[in-house]
C-alpha cells in the first residue's frame, strides 16, 4: 500500500524540529531512518498529519568518547555503529550484536535513536541500552532532560516520551568487564529475536566480582535481570557455573508466547542461550567463538 | 504540498517537479523515471526486491521517501551493466543460473554489489547472512550464493 497524505518538514536544527512537532499539535511524527515508520505508513497503521524528518540535522550523527562513557548521536546509523573501531574497543557487546540488527540495507538507514524510540521488545539496541544502563538525552518544548534507559521502555512499542520529544543522544557507560557474550536465536538471520541474552562479567581468580545480564524477546519490554546479577556476585567459577546461571535466568523470567513461538519454547531457548553465553563470557579471550 | 526532487540516477541528472512527500522512492524510480528494473514486492521492507544503492549504500527504496533522495546519487539495476556488457556480478548470475523467475533478481544484484564492497565474503555462511534480507520465492538460493561466491573470487583476483 501507499502512505496517506502528510505534510513534510525537514528542519536542520533540533530546536526547529521540536517546534515543528509542537506546531503539529500531537499529529506529528518523527522520521529518522524510517525502517520501522515507513512500513507503518505504507500500511496506513499510522497516519500523521506532519512528518518531521531529522535526516538534515547533521549534529545528531556522531560516536565519541567522553571519559568513561561513549556518546552516540540519535541519528547515527546502525552501519556506522557496526563499523566503528571505538564501539568495538569500548562497547564490545554492542559491536557483537550489531550484525544481528536486521539486514545490511536496513542497517544502512536505521538509526539508534529510531530503534530505541520504536521500543520493539525483541530489538537489540533497546536491550543493550539496559545492559549498559545507558542514559538518553531528550529534547522537548521545555528543554533537554536525561532519561535512564530503565525508565524509557514502558510497554511493547511504547516509550515514555511526549509527542513533542526527540531523542538527541545516548550515553553508554563503559563496563568494567573481563568477560562478555551476546547470544540470539531468530527464525531467520536478521529477524527480530525469539530470545536473546547479553552478559557482562568482571571476574576474580575464582569468583564473579560483578555481572550484568539483560534479556529480550520474552516480555513486553527488554529486561535487565538485577536479581540474577545479585545472585552472581561472589559465586564460584567452576564447570557447573554455566548450568547454574541458566537455572537462575529461567527461574527469574517467565517468557511470553505468541504466534512465532510458544512460551515454553522461548523459555527453553533462553535457558540454552544463557548457558552458552556464560560459557563464552568465562572463556579465555583466545577461545572465543 | 509538493516539492522538486533533484537526483542523479545511474549517472543521469533528473529534476522532477511536483513530487508529493508521500511518494516512495521505489514508485518515483518506476513511475516517474520509468526505471522499472527496480521491483516492488512486499512494500514494507521484508522482501528486498526494491533494493537500490543510495550514495553507494544499499537501501530498500520502499522504505525511503523520494523527497529524502533529493541531492542523492542512486544506482539501480539498470546502472550495473548492459545486456551486451554485463558487470562482474551479473555475468556470474548468468554463469551460475542465479535466477529462476527473475523477480527478486534486481534486489539480489544490488544487495550483492553492496556486500562485495563491504564484506570479505570468505565463506558461504557470510554470503547467506548478507543475503538474509532478500527473499527468493522460487527458493533458488543455492545458485545465487554460488554466483556471489564466484564474483567474490573474481574480485579477489583483480584486487592487488
Amino acid at each position: 500500500m501507499k502512505p496517506a497524505k502528510f505534510d513534510y518538514v525537514a528542519p536542520t536544527t533540533v530546536d526547529a524540529a521540536v517546534e515543528a512537532l509542537r506546531a503539529a499539535n500531537g499529529e506529528g511524527k518523527v522520521l529518522a531512518g524510517g525502517q520501522s515508520l515507513l512500513p507503518l505508513l505504507n500500511f496506513r497503521m499510522t497516519r500523521p498529519a506532519v512528518l518531521v524528518d531529522l535526516n538534515g540535522i547533521r549534529e545528531l550523527s556522531f560516536i565519541e568518547l567522553r571519559g568513561d562513557r561513549v556518546a552516540i548521536g540519535a541519528l547515527t546509523r546502525h552501519r556506522e555503529i557496526e563499523q566503528s573501531p571505538l564501539i568495538a574497543s569500548k562497547l564490545p557487546v554492542m559491536a557483537a550484536a550489531m550484525r544481528h540488527v536486521a539486514h545490511l540495507a536496513i542497517r544502512n538507514r536505521g538509526t539508534i535513536g529510531g530503534s530505541l524510540s520504536h521500543a520493539d521488545p525483541a530489538a537489540e539496541l533497546p536491550m543493550l541500552s539496559l545492559l549498559y544502563s545507558a542514559s538518553l538525552s531528550v529534547q522537548g518544548p521545555s528543554g533537554r532532560r536525561t532519561i535512564a534507559a530503565e525508565d524509557f521502555f514502558v510497554d511493547a512499542l511504547t516509550n515514555c516520551l511526549e509527542p513533542e520529544d526527540i531523542v538527541v543522544e545516548i550515553e553508554f557507560p563503559i563496563l568494567q568487564q573481563n568477560g562478555w557474550a551476546f547470544e540470539e536465536v531468530a527464525r531467520r538471520f536478521g529477524d527480530f529475536a525469539l530470545a536473546s541474552i547479553a552478559v557482562s562479567v568482571r571476574r576474580g581468580a575464582s569468583t564473579i566480582k560483578d555481572a550484568r545480564v539483560a534479556v529480550m524477546g520474552v516480555a513486553d519490554t527488554p529486561l535487565r535481570l538485577k536479581e540474577v546479577e545479585g545472585q552472581l556476585r561472589g559465586i564460584a567459577i567452576d564447570d557447573q557455573m554455566p548450568d547454574r546461571f541458566s537455572e537462575l535466568v529461567t527461574s527469574s523470567v517467565s517468557a511470553n508466547g505468541d504466534l512465532h513461538a510458544s512460551a515454553e519454547y522461548r523459555q527453553h531457548l533462553l535457558g540454552q542461550l544463557a548457558r552458552r553465553a556464560m560459557q563464552t563470557a568465562l572463556a579465555a579471550e583466545s577461545d572465543r567463538r | 504540498m509538493s516539492a522538486t526532487v533533484s537526483v542523479t540516477v545511474n549517472g543521469t541528472k533528473y529534476d522532477v517537479q511536483d513530487v508529493e512527500p508521500r511518494l516512495l522512492l521505489s514508485d518515483f524510480l518506476r513511475d516517474m523515471l520509468g526505471l522499472t528494473g527496480t521491483h516492488v514486492g512486499c512494500e514494507h521492507g521484508v522482501c528486498g526486491a526494491c533494493t537500490v544503492l543510495v550514495n553507494g549504500d544499499s537501501v530498500r527504496s520502499c522504505l525511503m521517501l523520494a523527497i529524502q533522495a533529493n541531492g542523492a546519487e542512486i544506482t539501480t539495476v539498470e546502472g550495473l551493466g548492459t545486456p551486451e556488457t554485463l558487470n562482474v556480478l551479473q555475468a556470474q548470475f548468468r554463469e551460475h543460473h542465479g535466477l529462476q523467475c527473475g523477480f527478486c533478481t534486481p534486489g539480489m544484484l544490488m544487495t550483492g554489489e553492496d556486500l562485495l564492497r563491504k564484506y570479505p565474503l570468505a565463506t558461504d555462511d557470510e554470503i547467506r547472512e548478507g543475503l538474509s534480507g532478500n527473499l527468493c520465492r522460487c527458493t533458488g538460493y543455492q545458485n545465487i550464493v554460488a554466483a556471489i561466491r564466484a564474483a567474490a573470487g573474481k574480485r579477489a583476483e583483480t584486487v592487488p
